[in-house]
């Protein structure tokens, strides 16, 4: 008996240990730097515009990576708990990580629901909601709509406003700060807007195939027609069915391109543009795709013009 | 409706707005302007009508409309500032929003198979064993919970029940309920989670393995408590207690008869794509001597990763390894037996997986009897929601009898089942 009390002594002293070792000390007091945790790079673009030197950005995925499929590493523990505002795309993008790297960030201020955490799907206009049921036989579907709606400039201003007024939230001093940089990128998206859609506009109607569903946003701004997809199915690898379906749909509507995420393998896209003739073009999804591709404008700027140049127009 | 006529009414204030500025700026950017103006209507139509859409019945709550700026709400003032209210998702359109409150449910199908000769510890030849059903939530601004039921042929089990408190002060994690403890790294996976369709040796031989009860490993009723300490690289502390009943390895006679698990697991990313994790553990608690009996086990675990994130749906590697030492208590003195896995899965196309692994294990009730097994696995995906699974297993056990098997496994998943920890 004597035995087990004293383990239970020890016990409590070990817990006590760790209480002091490791210091009672509650989450920091508010900065007058705000640390932003993002799910991904363009998010994080979007926030270095409109936080300026108020804030220090951070994403989780790299720009050249799935975002679908991140590890949840536990050194994104260490980052997650020291943010002020974690800001996600959702629409489940990032439901194969993100949910138990929260919960064990032990971060308070980023829980769902709580101030710091912040659904940028929620401020944007989503396409492809399914509208009749929704199973698993479509493929790895996302059943609140298409989680790639960052791909719409006009997404990237709303998204942009929603990080401006969650900054003026938790930091309301510098809410007049944030206000007037939020002015600026709004001035600078509609002036870039122009340039991009008078570039993009001798290739309005042009078909494509793309590998994944990620460009309905981009499609819509910019006039594009997405035909086809190299996936049979949302997830699923291209099979040799499919394939062939695919060069001669190609062959067929004389499809010029097909765009594929740099993330994929392009060995399918090419035995197809080998067959068919169209032309492949790895067109980013997000900003860090590459080293040179560094914000949100540099994004779409890169991308319209390796559009242009594929089609010689 | 109410939010309808709002974004009306913010329709004619921003038409108006927008009027006055084309007066005032004369005819030179008006096509301009208008074709802009356009664009933001047709915006805030379709905002309309998918708010329509989310509003099944009158009164009912509605997700907050995505603020459009318009082009006259460019400098907002900040008291005018409508902030984003956090909403929950909402799945498969209107006639769904009353699923929203409800957990996220799972079921996992484990469907195993054997053929060969195994005298000793034999599989069925053909069984539905332990398919899980998984129940997730957030319970409150406070807490999440998760259960996962097992069901096996003989009936239902709770695998784990437990509620999560993440926002306590002091950055700790309190868990309380029935868990699978963090001793060693496989001891928590759940059996569908496995990169093999067995578990090693070593949990079967050192933690509580028996031929009348297929589970093993740690898990019992108890409280975790974990923090990540101040270190230059990841590392975490974990102190568990648990009441003591855990299969054949801790048996409880007296309320007192606690038993214990402390974990202490350090990470760090080597490179971009490499990173290596190392674990000790240790645990204690009475066992099914007496109350005045007690096991001891300590643990080390090491696991190295590779992933290329360019090329993280095609490629991967995982090596890992764990060491477990028991010293168990008994009426004629003490038992010490040791016991080890190591294992290698690397991933060579989208869909294929390769591994093996090597067991070598004593027994703690009898050290001077040893075990080995060599295992070969492949692993085919047709997809993230299923896995078809071969493993080669040759076991030589202690009585001298070489079982020579193949077993095979279906795993499917229905519904959400939440992402596991890493």
């Amino acid at each position: 008996m004597k035995t087990r009390h004293r383990w239970l002594k020890r016990w409590a002293v070990a817990i006590l240990a760790v209480l002091l070792g490791t210091g009672l000390a509650g989450p920091e007091a508010a900065a007058k730097t705000l640390n932003i945790i993002t799910t991904t790079e363009d998010l994080a673009s979007l926030a270095r515009e409109v936080g300026g030197e108020h804030v220090k950005v951070e994403s989780i995925a790299r720009g050249y990576q799935d975002p679908h499929f991140v590890e949840a590493k536990p050194s994104f523990l260490l980052k997650l708990q020291k943010a002020d505002i974690l800001v996600l795309v959702g629409l489940q993008l990032e439901i194969g990580w993100l949910p138990p790297l929260i919960t064990q960030s032990r971060n308070p201020r980023i829980q769902v629901g709580a101030p710091g955490y912040l659904d940028a799907s929620q401020a944007a206009v989503i396409l492809d909601k399914p509208t009749g049921p929704v199973t698993r036989a479509m493929g790895d579907v996302h059943p609140s709509g298409n989680p790639h709606y960052w791909l719409d400039p006009e997404n990237g201003r709303r998204i942009a406003q929603a990080i401006q007024q969650k900054l003026a939230q938790l930091d309301p001093e510098d809410a007049a700060y944030f206000g007037q940089r939020f002015q600026d990128f709004d001035r600078r998206l509609t002036e870039a807007g122009k340039r991009w859609e008078q570039a993009m506009a001798p290739l309005q109607g042009t078909e494509v195939i793309t590998y994944h569903n990620s460009w309905p946003n981009f499609a819509q701004r910019f006039g594009l027609q997405v035909v086809g997809y190299v996936e049979p199915k949302p997830g699923i690898p291209p099979s040799p069915r499919h394939t062939l379906e695919v060069i001669r749909q190609i062959k067929q509507d004389k499809v010029p391109l097909i765009l594929v995420e740099p993330y994929f393998d392009e060995k399918t896209p090419k035995a197809i543009a080998d067959q068919s003739g169209a032309k492949v073009v790895v067109l980013l999804p997000s900003v860090g795709g590459l080293p040179e591709v560094k914000s949100y404008f540099d994004l779409f700027d890169y991308d319209i013009r390796l559009l242009k140049t594929a089609l010689n127009k | 409706m109410r939010r309808s006529r709002f974004l009306c009414i913010s329709l004619f204030v921003f038409v108006a707005s927008f009027s006055s500025s084309l007066w005032a700026q004369g005819g030179g950017a008006v096509d301009e302007r208008f074709r802009v103006l356009e664009e933001r209507i047709r915006a805030l139509e379709a905002e309309v009508q998918s708010l329509k859409a989310a509003v099944p019945t009158e009164g009912a709550a509605a997700a907050p409309a995505p603020a459009v700026p318009t082009p006259a709400a460019q400098a907002p003032a900040p008291e005018a500032l409508q902030l984003p209210t956090p909403s929950l998702p909402v799945y498969g359109g209107a006639a769904s929003l009353s699923k929203a409150l409800n957990p996220d449910i799972g079921v996992i199908g484990n469907f195993l198979g054997a053929t060969g000769r195994n005298q000793v510890n034999p599989f069925p030849s053909l069984s539905l064993s332990e398919s899980e059903v998984s129940l997730q939530a957030i319970v409150d601004p406070y807490a999440r919970a998760d259960f996962f039921l097992a069901i096996g042929e003989e009936g239902i089990e709770v695998e784990e029940g437990y509620i999560t408190f993440p926002a306590l002060p002091g950055n700790f994690l309190l868990k309380g309920g029935r868990m699978r403890a963090n001793f060693g790294k496989s001891n928590a996976f759940h059996n569908h989670s496995l990169p093999w369709i067995d578990r090693p040796l070593v949990a079967f031989n050192l933690m509580g393995g028996s031929l009348e009860e297929a589970d093993m490993g740690i898990k019992d009723a108890g409280l975790s408590l974990s923090r990540i300490l101040p270190a230059p690289v990841f590392l975490e502390a974990t102190a568990e207690l648990y009441r003591g009943d855990s299969g054949s390895l801790f048996q409880a006679s007296r309320r007192s008869d606690v038993s214990s698990v402390f974990h202490l697991r350090g990470y760090h990313d080597l490179s971009e794509s490499t990173n290596l994790e190392i674990g000790g553990s240790y645990a204690r608690g009475h066992n099914d001597v007496g109350s005045d009996f007690l096991t001891h086990l300590a643990g080390l675990d090491a696991t190295l990763r590779w992933k290329p994130l360019r090329r993280a749906i095609y490629h991967s590697f995982v090596a890992r390894s764990e060491f477990v030492w028991s010293r168990r208590e008994e009426e004629d003195g003490t038992q010490r037996a040791f016991g080890f896995f190591a294992s290698a899965e690397y991933q060579f196309a989208r869909r294929w997986f390769g591994g093996a692994r090597f067991d070598w294990s004593e027994r703690a009730r009898d050290p001077n009897a040893h075990d080995n097994a060599t295992s070969v696995v492949l692993t085919y995906w047709p997809s993230e929601f299923s896995q078809i699974r071969g493993q080669l297993r040759r076991t030589k056990y202690a009585e001298g009898n070489t079982a020579n098997e193949f077993l095979f496994q279906f795993l499917f998943t229905l519904g959400a089942h939440g992402a596991h920890p890493f």
